[in-house]
């Protein structure tokens, strides 16, 4: 592979270009799932090819292949190029990148347990069992149980002399019960919407999930809602468990604080960013006790936003976006931190795959743990507290906000006094991040991985972490999802 | 649109597809399994990509893949591949017929699809599949030109590629489909405002991108210096692309399985008049303006479906299995199996009307034009009411006349509602947005759209 790697690179060097990296990537899949005591999927899948990124003339140029010959690799690196020299014809400036160094390293992702050593009929029988769990509530008229299982291996090849050979592994697992009566669907998923939980590990996720355990819960609860009372309209202080906390993290902070979004290179599908650059330093983002990081590393944790090296071969950082509330950073590319005068990117360009040019993303953006007990969290004399995500919206700059719940409950004096269904909330992003008023400490901090965040044009999916543990919110509206 | 003849692309002709099944099929009959299905394409795209008034990012990518269907005395798995060498192809069929091994037989799996013959639809452009990156630069440099004159920033694409699939198996079946597409989209930023449009089309002769360009640039300049209003019921005009990436989302519902598992909003409505008299929706691929390929996922030839005629819900589309669990006949618009989801509507058409969008902005005394929806998401999945954003180009409409831009509502609408409140509807087009598949559907005048907050922009 390494050799694929090179050749390819010295294809493109050849032509005289002024930059080049080569990504080869090797990925295998598995997913595994059920549905009502049957199977829903049942695939295995296998996606070898390389990308020629190359910088000439001052503009770009990409190309991709999956024919790996050597006729296959000279002419992803002819088109490569001819395609920079084609984008120079509209250019206003020249690219430039901010310094980088040489790395050779080989780097694999912490792994108990091999996730393609399992074999697929245990995958099944544990689906099946959780399936069945859920199904013996006869209330649940749908079940569904899954879980996928990534290898992905990628050289990396840079003409600043980089070679960084990285495979990653991650896996994720997760179920939901859905229930129809009298003309209303209600759903609850476990441990989270979005497939369930997703993380940097092997098999190991799956085992420490318990999923069986949960299973009865979690189709009482779905049933249970039907007999709800409607989540109330008004102004609440609002508690949300830190799977709906964490997609807070990446719709609100995560998303805007993008340089690309800000610089407006993404202005035509994914919007742009109301954190101008302005903002930095001087915006009071949250209140005093929100501090969010945007942290690659493993030391962080096992999320989905964990590497060596971001695709441009720069190694994985650490980055202070909210501190003590104040705005103080922003993700960034080379080429984005060179245009705003930083000395060197923070490392969040990666890309879908070996088709597809890097982009910055979201690595692991998270708030840290506060210094408030569970019961301090929860100890609203009235307030709502809501779990698990059922829809999400927030418009091209990021500044509205709407998010809805699968189940709710209504918090008084600390204690939940009845369940709600329906349960959503709304708000601008600079007034709710304010209204922090409680985050509980770090035994309650969970790294949630969401695999699905779309962006870029082809649009690009990736996954993303987000730690956080429960956090209250004060008057915060509630209820217009429904409203009108 | 002028006719294409080409009915395949060297990108992977119908021989090298053939090829590919019958090293599959000696490699499925090596390990003892007779009954194999093979999904095989390829396809070359690139995209200029263009904001700041710059080319920024240009890609090209080009590939193919195979993905192996084994059955296996009542049991069946899929495995995939890129590697279409023959150890590639037969590590791939040694894939599917092991994990196909694994699991305990389903009485009710089908066998294999039959052979079947399909209606032509040439949507290949030789024109299309031989644009090259200066020829989409030079597009984007004189698009960028327009909105530079108008004092603006462009952001957008310019995308074209080929495409090729075909589907094969041990029962006769043989399906081959090549197309082309272009796509134009841009944004057009100015000051406190911004104008967007898109179009797409199988053959790139239909787009004109310095057309494109300017309408964007002109939405920008109409709605500069945006009033907010106060959030509530308005009467709106939604111009295509709103329909289609909001109406649109009702598509998914119209499916067998997701009746069987409750978990459409049809659910207990099938035959019941939900929606205007004026709404008809149907699922027609062969409609001169769609895209795609005249069979599913199986190689069941697609058959034209009245999902809605005059407010009625009349049918859903149906796979092999959901169709034989109903009694139905296949509408050929299920999904490679084994999946979750059975079938869907792949083609929507919904029927126009003869108003102009001019003319229901003329018949309108205070209301809302809406260029573009964003972030639409399901709130509530039987009342299907869905959340989003407008975005550039909202424009208020007073006593029949655009008289301003406006900031940006979040609404929180009831597609039930929304279709029984449609008060005019104009000629069709193809529509492309961001959010769903393209679809072929008017323009709309709409009743009591639900505004529920608004935005700082």
């Amino acid at each position: 592979m390494k050799e694929l790697a090179v050749n390819a690179l010295d294809a493109a060097v050849r032509r005289g270009i002024s930059y080049a990296d080569v990504r080869f990537i090797e990925t295998e899949d598995r997913h595994v799932s059920t549905k009502n005591g049957k199977i829903g999927e049942l695939s295995n899948s296998v996606s070898v090819g390389l990308g020629i990124r190359v910088l000439d003339r001052g503009s770009w140029g990409f190309a991709a292949t999956d024919n790996l010959t050597a006729d296959g690799i000279e002419t992803a690196a002819k088109l490569a190029v001819e395609i920079a020299r084609a984008s120079a014809v509209a250019k206003k400036q020249d690219v430039t990148l901010a310094p980088e160094g040489k790395y050779e390293v080989q780097w694999t992702s912490p792994v108990r347990v091999d996730p393609f050593s399992v074999p697929v009929d245990q995958n099944l029988a544990l689906l099946y069992s959780v399936d069945l769990e859920l199904r013996r509530n006869p209330g649940v008229t749908l079940a569904e149980a899954g879980m996928m299982f990534t290898r992905n291996r990628q050289i990396f090849a840079s003409s600043l002399g980089s070679l960084i050979d990285q495979t990653r592994y991650t896996s994720g697992a997760g179920f939901a019960a859905h229930s129809f009566r009298n003309g209303e669907i209600q759903k609850r998923s476990y441990p989270n919407s979005f497939g369930g939980q997703h993380q940097l590990k092997g098999y190991e996720l799956v085992e420490e999930l318990k999923l069986l355990e949960n299973a009865p819960r979690v189709a009482e609860e779905a049933v249970a809602l039907h007999s709800a009372d409607q989540c109330p309209e008004g102004r609440f202080d609002l508690i949300l468990d830190s799977s709906q906390l964490g997609l807070q993290i990446h719709e609100s902070i995560g998303h805007p604080i993008e340089l690309d979004r800000v610089l407006g290179t993404e202005a035509n599908y994914a919007g742009m960013s109301f954190l101008t650059l302005d903002k930095l330093n001087k915006l009071q983002y949250a209140s005093e006790i929100v501090n969010v990081v945007c942290d690659a590393r493993l030391e962080h944790g096992p999320g989905l936003g964990t590497f060596a090296f971001d695709d441009e071969g720069v190694p994985a950082h650490s980055t202070d976006i909210i501190r003590d509330g104040h705005f103080v950073g922003y993700m960034t590319s080379r080429e984005t931190a060179a245009a705003v005068g930083e000395k060197r990117s923070n490392g969040t360009m990666r890309a879908d795959g070996w088709a597809r040019i890097p982009l910055i993303r979201m690595t692991n953006v998270s708030l840290k743990p506060g210094a408030q007990t569970h019961e301090e969290v929860f100890g609203a004399d009235h307030g709502i507290y809501m779990e698990t995500n059922k829809s999400w919206s927030i418009d091209d700059k990021r500044y509205n906000f709407q998010f809805g719940c699968e189940i709710g409950w209504e918090i008084k004096n600390g204690k939940r006094v009845r369940m709600l269904k329906n349960p959503s909330y709304s708000g601008i992003t600079t007034e709710f991040w304010n209204s922090c008023a409680a985050i509980a400490g770090p035994e309650h901090w969970t790294l949630w991985g969401t695999p699905n965040c779309g962006k870029g044009q082809p649009e690009q999916v990736m996954g993303t972490g987000h730690g956080a543990s429960p956090a209250r919110f004060r008057n915060i509206k509630i209820g217009s999802a429904y409203a009108g | 649109m002028p006719v294409s003849n080409v009915r395949e692309t060297p990108l992977l002709t119908q021989k090298r597809a053939e090829e590919i099944f019958t090293a599959a099929a000696a490699a499925a009959r090596a390990l003892g399994v007779r009954d194999v299905e093979v999904l095989t394409g390829a396809g070359a795209n690139a995209l200029t990509r263009f904001a700041n008034n710059t080319i920024h990012q240009n890609v090209a990518e080009r590939s193919g893949y195979l993905s192996v269907r084994a059955l296996v005395d009542g049991r069946t798995a899929r495995a995939s591949t890129n590697r279409l060498d023959l150890e590639g192809i037969r590590h791939a069929v040694e894939q599917a017929v092991t994990v196909a091994k694994l699991q305990a037989p389903d009485p009710e799996l089908l066998p294999l699809a039959e052979s079947a013959s399909y209606a032509d639809t040439p949507r290949h452009f030789a024109r299309t599949a031989a644009l090259t990156p200066g020829d989409r630069a030079k597009a984007v440099k004189e698009a960028i030109a327009a909105v530079e004159a108008a004092a603006q920033t462009a952001a957008g694409i310019y995308a074209t590629g080929e495409s090729v699939l075909a589907i094969l198996n041990t029962n006769g079946v043989s399906a081959y489909h090549a197309e082309t597409m272009a796509v134009f989209s841009i944004t057009a930023l100015a000051k406190d405002s911004s104008g967007w449009a898109k179009k797409s089309s199988c053959d790139a002769g239909d787009l004109n991108p310095l057309e494109i360009a300017e309408a964007a640039a002109l939405k920008a300049a109409n709605s500069r210096g945006p009033a907010e209003i106060a959030p509530g019921r308005y009467t709106v005009v939604l111009e295509p692309s709103a329909v289609l990436d909001l109406v649109g989302q009702i598509s998914g519902d119209f499916s067998a399985t997701a009746l069987r598992d409750e978990r459409s909003f049809l659910t207990g409505r099938l035959g019941a008049k939900l929606f205007g008299e004026n709404i008809s929706v149907y699922d027609d691929v062969y409609h001169a303006r769609q895209s795609g390929s005249p069979f599913d996922g199986e190689g069941v030839p697609r058959q034209r479906v009245a999902l809605v005629e005059n407010g009625v819900v009349r049918n859903v589309v149906y796979s092999r299995q959901a169709a034989a669990h109903a009694g139905a006949k296949p509408t050929g618009h299920g999904f490679p199996v084994p999946n979750e989801y059975g079938e869907a509507p792949a083609n929507i058409v919904i029927a126009g009307g003869e108003s102009s969008v001019e003319q229901m902005i003329a018949s309108t005394e205070r209301g809302v034009l809406v260029t573009r929806l964003w972030y639409i998401r399901e709130v509530d999945p039987y009342q299907k009411i869905m959340t989003g954003m407008t975005r550039d180009g909202t424009f208020l409409i007073e006593k029949g006349k655009l008289t301003r831009g406006l900031k940006n509502f979040r609404f929180n609408q009831n597609l039930i509602e929304l279709l029984s409140n449609v008060e005019e509807l104009s000629p069709v087009s193809r529509a492309s947005g961001e959010e769903m598949f393209d679809m072929v559907v008017p323009a709309m005048k709409v009743r009591d759209f639900n505004f529920t907050e608004v935005t700082r922009f």
